[in-house]
């Protein structure tokens, strides 16, 4: 199953690092990556792999939301399906 | 592969402009619980409810995490008790074995505590009708629907002036609580079998024996885009209804197949509803205002209206495979907070709304009067109601909750996705003899189709 990663917020040292790390953790591939900084804030696109993973979907998308917390960024994981539905017929 | 940008589109929509799937709603068959037996009945009636549903807020919540959209509410509808009831008196009692199934599967809502008797009573029917006040007083989560018209027979004038009754009572009743009931009742004309949105939903006899609706939302996100044309020609302004329209809808399919497949159970409908929420920016007004009207109510709220709703279908029909429900804009008071302003400041009347429902999805809805409006005056005011939707064709329904010991100039809290509203003035002429003469309002004349 495919997911898109996004980050945003005020860019700092370690943010890709960390995210990368805990999707190596978990067994998740990175399929594609575009980042950005825009007046400081950034912002990053994924998408992942998260088939081999041992854990479920929901459970990497509310250890994500914690990540962010504690780097003070805002993380999402979402199915790569709502994206599809709404912008491609 | 999905760009940035449209990433971004999406995200913004659920984040910034209130993008939600609005509620999914398992319709459940009771008619294979009828007993002539009171305890069997509503131990059947509890057992299939909940076996059948304790998964269903679960996989909700799974399903909205997994893609990062709201999913709000998770409902249940029944068939309409009134055919389940048969010679069973106590019909509170199924309302609280209704209510106890709700709680128990952890829904906040469910719908179907109700009747269609648009050309006549059974005595189920009247018993069922009896019991209103009372089972929506002393239960929760139960909702209750009456169908008294439609195009294709009339409108039971019988059944309108005792809604009048009804509405009292049960504002009555729960006078300690804002006349709360009413919030929770809803009088039809063309009810529709599939509808996934409360106070109003029941699962029809024509439907399987369990489905799935949904019911989409995003009053917000077409405000939004509305913004990106300000100015432009109604060409533009319809083509962005619809483009709009199209993406909030491919996120309730989606959601809707999801729930389906997990749930095993077959998907019914998508509601294409635009349904505010008291939240800023989630309004339906707020659209009005983007169109260039001061506030809701002034001249060409109703051709506003029309263009949002007819185009909201537009672009919604091409992007799930079954459509059904009311399917619109809904044009609740108490529950948009841009309405509530156009009330309060006299730019919003009763008699607009009444304009607005002729071209809006469903009617007169979430509206607050004073507690003294007599029985006879609500009577009238859903015969009225009634009326537009028989000869229009259309589903047409009244909502509306004469607040005791409220009067206009008070505003009234009903909390939540209720909402608060101001007591709005009704117009005090009578109508008494009108709606005492009783009988049948005969079916109007484009009705006989075939």
């Amino acid at each position: 199953m495919k997911g898109i990663i996004t980050v945003l917020g005020k860019d700092q040292v370690g943010i890709i690092a960390k995210v990368c790390t805990f999707l190596a953790e978990e067994n998740i591939n990175i399929l594609d990556i575009s980042q950005t900084i825009v007046s400081g804030y950034f912002n990053m696109m994924m998408v992942v792999d998260i088939t081999d993973s041992s854990h479920k979907f929901t459970e990497h998308s509310e250890s994500l939301k914690k990540l962010g917390k504690d780097i003070g960024v805002d993380i999402r994981l979402q199915r790569e399906d709502i994206f599809n539905s709404m912008h491609r017929i | 592969m999905i760009s940035r940008y449209e990433v971004v589109e999406t995200n913004k929509m659920i984040q910034e402009a209130n993008l939600d799937v609005r509620t999914i709603t398992m319709g459940i068959s009771l008619l294979d619980c009828v007993d002539s037996d009171s305890k069997k009945l509503n131990d059947k009636i509890y057992d299939k409810i909940t076996k059948n549903s304790q998964n269903l807020v679960k996989v909700g919540q799974d399903i909205s995490k997994e893609l990062g959209v709201p999913i709000v509410n998770k409902r249940i509808s029944v068939t309409p008790i009134s055919l389940i009831g048969g010679n069973v008196t106590d019909f509170v009692k199924i309302a609280e074995t209704l209510d106890k199934a709700a709680s128990e599967v952890g829904v906040n809502f469910i719908g179907g505590y109700s009747a269609l008797v648009q050309k006549g009573f059974t005595k189920a029917d009247k018993n069922l009708l009896r019991s209103i006040p009372e089972a929506l007083s002393k239960t929760e989560r139960v909702c209750s629907s009456v169908n008294v018209g439609s195009t294709r027979n009339g409108i039971n004038m019988d059944a309108v002036k005792q809604m009048g009754e009804l509405i009292k009572e049960m504002a009555f009743l729960t006078k300690d609580n804002n006349s709360m009931a009413c919030a929770k009742f809803v009088v039809f004309c063309n009810a529709v079998e599939d509808n996934p949105f409360m106070a109003g939903a029941f699962h029809g006899v024509g439907e399987a024996d369990m489905v799935i609706n949904v019911g989409v939302s995003g009053p917000g996100v077409v405000k939004r885009a509305l913004e990106t044309v300000r100015g432009a020609d109604f060409e533009t302004l319809c083509e962005t209804v619809k483009r709009t329209a199209f993406k909030i809808t491919r996120v309730g399919q989606l959601v809707a197949q999801e729930a389906s497949k997990r749930l095993g159970v077959p998907f019914g409908i998508i509601d294409l509803s635009l349904a505010p929420t008291p939240a800023v920016g989630d309004s339906i007004a707020e659209i009005f205002n983007e169109m260039g009207l001061e506030q809701a109510g002034a001249p060409g709220t109703t051709a506003a209206l029309a263009i949002l709703n007819d185009n909201v279908k537009k672009g919604g029909v091409m992007a799930s495979s079954y459509v059904g429900g009311l399917s619109g804009a809904f044009i609740p008071v108490s529950e948009d907070h841009g309405m509530i302003e156009a009330a309060q400041c006299g730019a919003l009347s009763l008699e607009k709304l009444e304009a607005m429902t002729c071209v809006c999805s469903v009617g007169l809805d979430m509206i607050a009067v004073a507690g003294d409006v007599s029985a006879e005056t609500i009577s009238g005011i859903i015969a009225d109601e009634m009326a537009i939707g028989m000869v229009n064709n259309k589903t047409t329904a009244v909502r509306i909750i004469p607040v005791i010991g409220k009067e206009v100039g008070d505003r009234v809290e009903f909390g939540g996705l209720l909402g608060y509203a101001p007591i709005m003035p009704v117009n005090r002429y009578g109508c008494d003899a009108f709606i005492k003469r009783g009988g049948r309002i005969p079916a109007p004349i484009h009705s006989f189709k075939n």
